[in-house]
């Protein structure tokens, strides 16, 4: 057995005996360190004679890169085995509660707001805004809602203190003062929805002094009131998110429409659920009705040139009905256990492609 | 309004049942409330036969009757001091449910006596409050018989919400004429035969009013009956009447309310004998005062109408009646009174006093004036007939209201504004069903509208009336036409900013709330509100009294309540309005928010920290930055309003001027003032403060990074400790490094120290410095260069020196 082929079996041997990474690299240097056995070998290449170089040359070589390859193999496999070890002491109790991360929720009103906002901007809707604190004229003489209608009266509605002019401000009743302020500031043709607080000297089971409303208003010169029609069926059936909706508008008055209707929408009480669109009872929903010519004047817009419909609906209404939420007052007490079990994850966007809800 | 069967159909000839009718009703606008009969409420209450009553062996003021039903002889056990051998009684047996209290009737033993069921009074009926005894039928009450028949009690009662628009259904004939129009049969002829007179009437009447040109009462009509008997009302009379829930007094006052409900037309009678001199309708004067028939006094004032005589007040015109000359049984001489008030007279003067009589509620909805006399003829012969006696000659004042004016009508007007197509002829027959005159030849027509209908001003009121009774199930139902096929935003930035912020939060962990926008004085004075511009002058409580200045109080009382039920650690918003003064620009959007107790519940792994500046801190800059806000170019200033933790707070600028946020911790006093143990966090983002961003197109522009690796460099700089982090970050930021070769890209606060080593009042900052090469990579010398710079600058905007 030539020595070359001792060393190697040697170096080999050596390698497999390697229990870690520690004496594997004491082999390593004593075999292709710089004064290594195998270093040492191939250095005397140089001194050899040109045919003796010729037939050492490749044994030696292959003997370097053997010897390196077997290093290299083992070392991995050290690497693997010192690893597996280490992972084999690190075990966790994976059942321990995860970091918390505190969860945060949107207000129902806020959520249907955007529902609301989502199926009519589809109608091609954009959203107009109004003050809460209001003058005489935009809550009611704008609406041929005269000085001596009852609702101008105490009762029903929140005033301030009187100016020294005589004049005196008030909180919104509804949330139709913004038809008058958006065709005064956008004329016709108009299609706005005004989702907004308003205000009303009320509180009992079902009233609270503040609530919210949303106004929609279209004014164009053939908005009649079969589209006043089709347009609130549409806005139910996408609302309440059920394919049909029975719905019947009853004849009704409001100073600021002609002709004026209320909504009803068909509904089923049974075993103490209420379910839209179905069975044989009748909510009510909204009241709605042609713009009344006096109302367009006020807003800048000629009545012989222009029509349209004008609605109101209770928001938190809305969101009674469509989640079940027994009681108004509970809306604005912020108790955290309603706002954990009502509310809506961030993310819980309304779109109509998305989806209105889960 | 409410109204039986039997007596619409003294208005209406028809065959449609109670179903059809009230669906019409509703159809047409007079929308049904209910459809009661009491004859589904009584079902199985009979009649029984009481054949023997006897005293109960175990109780004194028990009786033990034995009651024949008509189909077994049953014992019952009576508390009723009436009962007794040989009456007839309304019998409720075992099972039936008792209207008055909604429990199902047990037998049951009563004091130790078997009782199979139980004799009625009507209060346990639901008939009337009267609880002295069981209710007595007459004798000829078929044993057996269903109770509500016996009683009459068996005729359906509609209820029926009229708009205020429509005085003229107030009384059945005008609910009957709509239902008559809208196809439910043939309204009755509503002529009423004069009624002679056999003299003159004795009694004057007069109007004095100071302004005649506008009298609150224009038209006032009277006359004399002389020799009248006021004994009890007849029996028909008297049930018509409770069955609509009015109480039966005498003939005389039951005719006034059977006229007023049967036609709308409000009346008076007076006991002539206690009246002295001219009856007159005038305005109040200083000083005056009477009885009224609701036992209260009134002291009328000028602005309200009153019938006077020559010895005063007499009542409240068209309001309320006074006592003193009021009908009794023992009237003989009774004088009819048929006026016409102005309805905003009426409504001043109700309202004024608070009297919520059937007459107001018509008078100050406008009944119709041309009713004045024949109302006047049909009670004098109600008078008559019920009554006897010998009518004066009708004594009248002033001048019935002139017509209204002619309305142009266009018919073409209907199916424009209702999408609903009707023929020309359907729109006069509507019309003229009515009431209507109209002239339909001309183009356009010529309309009048009946005097009972007040509310008719211009044409689209005559496409409602027709619209109405064609009706509203005709309307088609038309989608709205797109305006583009696909819609655009309906949103602006201004109103997302809004919506954004609300989700941002409750993506932080937050829960929205929505709260009042009115709280109590106090609390809006200790965040700098509660000017008496912004007080409500009727709030419902003190406690929502004043327009809020910040919606911090609000969440702090909802926190309070929260923290009460034991809720401790509490992170609670809300997005809405704060008002700063009563102008539409005073009012503007707030995102506030407040976090109490812990931030994170606690956890294994943690410390437990409380929430502090920084918390509120980090949700203002979040919702900053969501909205667009140049968060580099933002000033931190610590000039917090008073209600935050002055030392403790800080303002977030865009500007020298222009507050975006404000945030901190609150104030001690303030927590306390809300019953809050600390600390809680709060901050206040003014959405509208921020200005709108210029839209210049959606495009991001191409990203640059450079290939060249940035050099990270950490420094610790002892400055005085009234030296801000902020200056330190901004001193570092500024320094002036040879920008042909590099940039500063940004500089980061990593740790903050002091301590007894450093000195009293000095702290050490240490902040990382990332160096952008520009256009190669730099040389250590170049670096070295660079760090000098930075901390030369530093030392001279802070005086911070390296830390040894």
């Amino acid at each position: 057995m030539s020595e070359i082929e001792t060393l190697e079996r040697e170096t080999l041997q050596a390698i497999a005996l390697c229990a870690d990474e520690k004496s594997l690299e004491a082999v390593r240097i004593a075999a292709l360190g710089r004064k290594g056995r195998v270093t040492e070998l191939v250095k005397g290449l140089g001194a050899m004679r040109p045919d003796e170089r010729k037939q050492m040359g490749p044994l030696l070589n292959g003997l370097k890169d053997r010897v390196t390859g077997a290093i290299s193999l083992r070392a991995r496999a050290l690497h693997d085995a010192a690893l597996d070890a280490r992972l084999a002491t690190e075990r966790i109790d994976i059942t321990l509660p995860a970091r918390p991360q505190a969860v945060g929720a949107i207000h129902p009103v806020s959520q249907v707001i955007d529902e609301v906002i989502a199926i009519f901007g589809d109608m091609g809707f954009s959203v107009a805004e109004g003050p809460d604190i209001e003058t005489d004229f935009y809550n009611f003489t704008a609406l041929n809602i005269p000085p001596e209608h009852p609702a101008r009266q105490m009762h029903d509605t929140f005033y301030f203190n009187e100016k020294p002019d005589g004049s005196r401000l008030l909180l919104r009743t509804h949330t139709s003062p913004v038809q008058i302020r958006s065709m005064l500031a956008m004329g016709a043709p108009l299609r706005i929805i005004a989702p907004g607080r308003t205000y009303r000297c009320d509180s009992d089971m079902t009233h609270t002094p503040m609530f919210h409303q949303v106004e929609g208003l279209v004014i164009g010169e053939a908005i009649h009131m079969g589209h006043l029609k089709g347009c609130l069926i549409e806005f139910c059936k996408a609302f309440f998110e059920v394919d049909t909706v029975r719905m019947r508008f009853r004849p009704s008055h409001f100073p600021f429409t002609e002709p004026s209707a209320e909504v009803d929408i068909g509904c089923s009480r049974s075993g103490g659920e209420l379910r839209i669109g179905e069975g044989a009872d009748w909510l009510e929903i909204l009241g709605c009705g042609m713009v009344h010519p006096i109302v367009l004047r006020h807003g800048g817009v000629d009545p012989d040139k222009y029509q349209g419909f004008a609605f109101g609906m209770g928001i938190d209404r809305l969101a009674m009905l469509k989640y079940g939420i027994p009681d108004l007052r509970d809306f604005f007490e912020a108790d955290l256990r309603w706002l954990r079990h009502y509310g809506f994850n961030a993310l819980d966007i309304p779109s109509l492609a998305g989806g209105l809800s889960r | 309004m409410k109204f039986t069967l039997s007596w619409l159909k003294q208005h209406l000839q028809t065959t449609a049942s109670v179903d059809q009718l009230a669906d019409k009703l509703t159809a047409i606008g007079l929308e049904i409330e209910s459809v009661t009969g009491l004859a589904a409420s009584l079902h199985g209450f009979c009649v029984a036969h009481v054949t023997s009553a006897g005293p109960h062996p175990n109780a004194d003021r028990l009786r033990l009757c034995m009651v024949d039903t008509g189909r077994e002889t049953l014992q019952v056990v009576c508390g009723a001091p009436n009962a007794r051998a040989g009456m007839k009684a309304v019998f409720a047996p075992a099972g039936v449910t008792i209207p008055a209290t909604g429990m199902v009737l047990k037998a049951s033993k009563i004091r130790g006596v078997d009782s199979n069921g139980m004799l009625c009074s009507a209060r346990e009926l639901g008939l009337s409050g009267e609880h002295e005894g069981i209710i007595e039928l007459p004798d000829d009450a078929e044993i057996g018989a269903p109770v509500a028949h016996v009683l009459g009690l068996d005729d359906p009662l509609f209820d029926v919400s009229i708009t205020p628009n429509r005085p003229d259904c107030l009384g059945v004939h005008g609910v009957a004429r709509d239902l008559a129009a809208a196809g439910m049969g043939v309204l009755a002829s509503g002529a009423v035969e004069p009624v002679a007179g056999a003299f003159p009437c004795p009694i004057a009447i007069g109007l004095q009013f100071a302004s005649p040109s506008r009298p609150a009462c224009p038209v006032f009509a009277g006359r004399l009956v002389r020799g009248v008997r006021n004994g009890p009302s007849p029996d028909w009379l008297r049930k018509q009447l409770e069955a609509v829930g009015l109480r039966s007094i005498s003939p005389l006052v039951d005719i006034t309310n059977y006229i007023s409900i049967g036609h709308g037309r409000p009346l008076h009678v007076y006991d002539a004998d206690k009246l002295h001199g001219e009856i007159h309708a005038r305005m109040g004067r200083a000083g005056e005062k009477f009885l009224a028939l609701d036992g209260k006094e009134y002291e009328p004032g000028v602005a309200d109408c009153v019938i006077a005589d020559d010895n005063g007040v007499l009542g409240l015109g068209g309001v309320i009646g006074g006592a003193a000359t009021g009908c009794t049984d023992a009237t003989t001489n009774v004088f009819i009174e048929s006026a016409y008030f102005e309805p905003l007279c009426i409504a001043a003067t109700g309202r004024k006093f608070g009297i919520e009589s059937d007459a107001r509620y018509r008078f100050e909805r406008g009944v119709d004036p041309q009713f004045v006399l024949p109302g006047l003829e049909l009670a004098a012969q109600m008078v008559l007939q019920l009554c006897g006696g010998t009518p004066s000659d009708v004594q009248i004042a002033g001048a019935i209201p002139a017509l209204s004016g002619v309305i142009e009508f266009r018919p073409e007007r209907v199916s424009q504004l209702t999408g609903m197509a009707l023929e020309e002829s359907d729109c006069v027959r509507i019309l003229d069903s009515l009431g209507f005159t109209v002239e339909a030849d001309t183009k356009p027509m010529r309309v009048r509208a009946p005097t009972w209908r007040p509310d008719i001003h211009g044409e689209t009121d005559l496409v409602e009336e027709i619209a109405r009774i064609h009706g509203f199930d005709n309307l088609p139902a038309v989608p709205l036409p797109r305006i583009t096929a696909v819609s655009g935003a309906a949103v602006s930035t201004r109103q997302n900013r809004v919506r954004w912020a609300k989700r941002l939060l409750a993506g932080r962990g937050m829960m929205e709330a929505v709260t009042w926008s009115f709280l109590d004085k106090r609390s809006s004075e200790l965040f700098g509100g509660g000017a008496p511009s912004l007080t409500l002058a009727n709030p419902i409580s003190s406690e929502l009294s004043v327009m809020r200045p910040s919606l911090l109080p609000n969440l702090l009382a909802a926190a309070a309540r929260n923290s009460d039920r034991g809720f401790a650690d509490i992170a609670l918003f809300e997005v809405g309005p704060q008002y700063a003064g009563d102008r539409p620009e005073d009012q503007s959007t707030a995102a506030t928010g407040i976090r109490c107790g812990q931030p994170h519940p606690r956890h294994w792994s943690g410390t437990m920290r409380v929430v502090d500046a920084y918390d509120a801190k980090a949700d203002a800059l979040a919702i900053l930055e969501m909205a667009g806000a140049p968060i580099g170019k933002l000033l931190i200033t610590q000039d917090a309003p008073g209600w935050y933790h002055p030392g403790r707070s800080g303002v977030i600028r865009l500007g020298p001027k222009n507050v975006l946020a404000s945030f901190g911790e609150l104030h001690p006093r303030i927590l306390d003032a809300f019953g809050l143990r600390g600390p809680v966090a709060g901050f206040e983002v003014v959405l509208d403060a921020m200005p709108l961003p210029k839209r210049t197109g959606a495009s991001r522009g191409a990203l640059r990074v450079s290939g060249l690796q940035p050099v990270t460099r950490d420094f610790a700089f002892v400055v005085d400790s009234g030296v801000s982090a902020g200056e330190l970050l901004r001193a570092a930021q500024s320094s002036a490094i040879d920008a042909s070769l590099a940039s500063i890209a940004s500089v980061a606060l990593f740790d903050v120290y002091a301590g007894e080593r450093l000195g009293e009042a000095r702290r050490s900052l240490a902040i990382s410095v990332t160096i952008q090469p520009a256009v190669r990579t730099l040389t250590d010398a170049e670096i070295d260069q660079m760090a000098g710079a930075i901390i030369a600058t530093v030392k001279k905007l802070t005086g911070g020196d390296l830390r040894a």
